[in-house]
């Protein structure tokens, strides 16, 4: 019986899948052809890239980089689409360093803001040597000194005194508890602040710059200088509105959920209408503080209020066995929020502090409006109103909004990336 | 939170004031509220001290003084001799009318833009991801001057619109987009007969929602399926469309027309309000956008997997167990972004759009001089509509909480 039927002997040889299946083409199909919907979706999108492709390039690819005022590039041009991008070159120290920073200076913010990132290197990365903090915490009196000149002493008489605050604060902490340290800390730094007003008043050629006003301040810088001053001011009275906030003592838990919901109420343009014409009142007769001081009183305000909504959040997320666990360690408040509270709300709240950080540095274009001639100021005021380049706008903004692009979408690459990093739960 | 207190045992003594943590709370409390009445006081002797020096004083007469100076939008009735107080209530309207249509528009905006940006179409994920990062990342201020520039410099001159070679046309024959705004019909509306006819459209608005809560009752009560689709466009456009005609046709509509250099009838919306409001509702659609988008991831797959193991369609599935849930997890950060558009919608002062930022606190503040008194009002003005806004949104959330017992 050997007449069995056929049973094949050799497999088949493995099949490539059928075209459609395979490859980009079964890509396409599924993700971008599946289904009528997404078909027509798909070649909405398309159509939109195109016209934006198609209109962006030209005037990209034709722009105009080496005229002197907006008639000339038209000319070049003859009727073409084109960007005249010779506005940027005419007038970039007044977009970024403002109308009357002086031209000589302008490696000394060029400097601070290569240096911010040196700085906040180590903050930011916590891989890092711890050793480089200490450079951090440098940072903030050598960009004084840089961005406003005069001598090197006023910086480091500022930094004495915090340096002598510290001591003060961590002899007395161990002595006599947190209150008595801070108490202690503060008095010594501003009786060292006080004498070294004296010092640097003595001395003011010791290795000094040539001295800008706060008025001179202007462009980028401005917005620069503002975003970083207020954000890192902020973070620490943030912190204390948001404690005040958690508080049971009614009286400071009311005060700071006044301030706290006062300030959130209100558009940041009428606390800069504030710092413009109402704060002066506040002072007693006869002070004059700059504008931009003004302006940084109220955003550190602003930014605060908000910085502690995040921070209270924070606190909130925070399970209560957390703090019943610190107090049955025997650990005071000072302590248990030090030590247990505080570095696990800040976690659990760097998204948030980033986000607000994030939208303050947008909102700091708004000083625009109480004419200080930031990026937004300098191209409504100097170069709009200028014979030269008055209509053009495209170049001008296009150019401020890629630079506050590039920043922002920086700092909450960064924030996401931080996330990944800290989140220590299990997945 | 709560520290350890020590057992109450012994009698008091003046030390115990800092040292027991059950009185120090008041030590704290007291010296707080000195300081804080001593820090007021402070400013206010300063701020009376300077008003002194300066030869001012407070005074609200200024609001019944006659302005002096146009509004160009006047939603009431307005005219430069009218009091700085109706002025301000003119820029407040216009306010509360540019914030409502940014807050509608957004929400749109961010949800189409958060649906797609989950959608597994490539193209179209990536193209609302390009929309969000780039309007997230750049300041509002920045886009509404964009925005404006742009559009009264891309939009034709009204004469452009006339001759027999005209180079513009009218969208439809009743839409004119010129860079003096754009102009849209309006309804002309005829006695007695308009006002029945809107009285039947806004009752057939109300009758649709009652059938569709009727329908919806009785499919949760009994079971019974109820027709949703067809009943409800019946029950809106039918009875409208019947009173309409039987009464004779009594609102009509009123084209904006070329007359001598400008457009005459119709609406005119100034591109001042269209470019605020248009870049109010995409820059905040952005934020909203992903605040939806986190809302949905936040739901788990199990629910979808539960609801479609229930046998349930995807279209129900998507209304009846995904939605409702986000929901609860998107409406809180939607109502601070209706608040954020409120607030920046003080930003009108930089494309000169009289709301009451540029009324109170722009043109009545330079006119009178009476910086402390506008500025309050204005901040009293913002804080009055922050608060109910959140009032109001707080009591919606309210209602599609989780009832947790």
């Amino acid at each position: 019986m050997s007449d069995v039927s056929f049973v094949r002997k050799d497999f088949l040889e493995p099949q490539d899948p059928p075209a459609r299946e395979r490859g980009a083409i079964k890509w396409v199909r599924e993700n971008l052809f599946n289904g009528w919907l997404n078909s027509i979706l798909t070649l909405l999108a398309i159509y939109f890239i195109y016209k934006i492709v198609s209109g962006a390039w030209p005037w990209f690819a034709n722009g105009v980089w080496n005229t002197n005022n907006l008639s000339e590039c038209r000319e070049i041009l003859d009727g073409a689409t084109g960007a005249c991008f010779s506005v940027l070159q005419d007038r970039w120290s007044q977009m970024l360093f403002g109308i009357s920073y002086p031209s000589d200076g302008f490696w000394r913010p060029t400097l601070a803001f290569v240096l911010l990132f040196a700085a906040a290197a180590p903050v930011l990365f916590s891989t890092l040597p711890r050793k480089l903090l200490i450079a951090s915490a440098l940072y903030p009196f050598l960009a004084y000194w840089l961005i406003w000149g005069g001598t090197i002493m006023i910086s480091i008489m500022a930094l004495v005194g915090f340096a002598a605050g510290y001591y003060a604060f961590s002899y007395m902490e161990r002595a006599r508890g947190f209150a008595a340290g801070l108490a202690a800390g503060v008095a010594a730094a501003f009786v060292v602040w006080y004498l070294g007003g004296f010092v640097s008043g003595a001395m003011p050629g010791f290795i000094a710059l040539p001295e800008v006003a706060s008025r001179d301040m202007g462009g980028f810088m401005l917005n620069m200088i503002l975003g970083t001053i207020c954000v890192s001011l902020s973070l620490p009275l943030g912190i204390v509105l948001a404690l005040g906030r958690q508080s049971d003592m009614p009286i400071i838990k009311g005060i700071c959920v006044v301030f706290i919901e006062f300030v959130r109420g209100v558009p940041l343009i009428t606390l800069l209408f504030v710092a413009n014409v109402v704060l002066a009142y506040f002072f007693p007769p006869g002070t004059s503080l700059d504008l931009i001081l003004r302006v940084i009183i109220m955003i550190t305000m602003f930014s605060s209020a908000y910085i502690a909504e995040v921070i209270r959040g924070g606190l909130a997320a925070l399970p209560r066995g957390q703090y019943e666990a610190a107090d049955s360690l025997g650990l005071d408040y000072a302590q248990a929020t030090r030590l247990i509270i505080m570095p696990q709300a800040l976690k659990i709240s760097i998204p948030g502090i980033v986000n607000v950080a994030v939208g303050l540095f947008k909102d700091t274009t708004l000083v625009s409006v109480i004419s200080m001639f930031d990026l937004v100021g300098a191209i409504r005021g100097p170069i709009a109103s200028s014979t030269d380049w008055t209509g053009i706008y495209w170049e001008v903004f296009g150019f401020a909004a890629l630079l506050f692009f590039v920043i922002c979408y920086g700092i909450s690459q960064y924030s996401q990336w931080l996330e990944r990093q800290l989140a220590t739960d299990h997945r | 939170m709560s520290t350890i207190s020590d057992p109450g045992n012994a009698g008091f003594r003046i030390g115990m004031l800092l040292s027991d943590t059950r009185y120090r709370s008041y030590t704290f409390q007291f010296i707080a509220l000195i300081l804080l009445i001593v820090g007021i006081s402070y400013l206010v002797n300063n701020l009376l001290a300077n008003l002194n020096e300066l030869g001012l004083n407070i005074s609200w007469a200024f609001l019944q003084e006659p302005a002096g100076y146009d509004i160009n939008q006047r939603p009431i009735q307005y005219d430069s001799q009218s009091t700085h107080a109706r002025a301000s209530m003119v820029g407040a309207i216009n306010t509360l009318i540019v914030a409502f249509l940014a807050c509608v528009t957004a929400t749109i905006f961010g949800v189409i833009a958060g649906v797609l940006r989950l959608s597994n179409n490539w193209i179209v994920a990536r193209l609302m991801s390009a929309y969000v990062e780039a309007f997230r990342n750049v300041p509002v201020l920045i886009w509404i001057l964009i925005i404006f520039l742009a559009m009264s410099n891309a939009f034709p001159q009204p004469r452009a619109f006339r001759g027999d070679n005209a180079t513009s046309s009218m969208w439809l024959d009743s839409v004119a987009f010129t860079n003096r705004g754009i102009y849209i019909p309006s309804f002309v509306n005829e006695g007695w007969q308009a006002t029945v006819f809107w009285l039947v459209v806004l009752a057939s608005i109300v009758g649709m929602f009652a059938y569709r809560r009727y329908a919806k009752k009785l499919l949760y009560d009994t079971g019974r399926l109820l027709p949703m689709g067809w009943p409800s466009l019946a029950i809106l456009f039918v009875p409208g469309l019947i009173v309409y005609f039987l009464l004779g046709q009594p609102v009509g509509l009123e084209r904006p027309e070329l007359k001598g250099f400008n457009f005459q009838g119709g609406v005119h919306m100034r591109l001042s309000l269209i470019a605020l409001w248009f870049a109010l509702a995409i820059y905040t659609g952005a934020f909203i956008a992903e605040n939806v988008r986190a809302g949905i991831q936040a739901i788990s797959k199990g629910q979808t997997e539960a609801a479609a193991s229930l046998g349930l369609r995807p279209g129900w599935i998507m209304n009846l167990v995904i939605l409702p849930q986000a929901l609860r997890v998107i409406i809180p950060p939607l109502i601070s972004q209706y608040l954020n558009i409120t607030k920046n919608s003080s930003l009108a002062i930089a494309v000169g759009y009289m709301d009451i930022t540029g009324t109170l606190g722009g043109i009545t503040l330079n006119q009178t001089g009476r910086a402390i008194e506008a500025i309050l009002l204005l901040m009293l003005f913002y804080l009055i509509v922050s608060l109910s806004i959140s009032a109001i949104m707080n009591v919606y959330n309210n209602s599609v909480k989780l009832k947790e017992r």
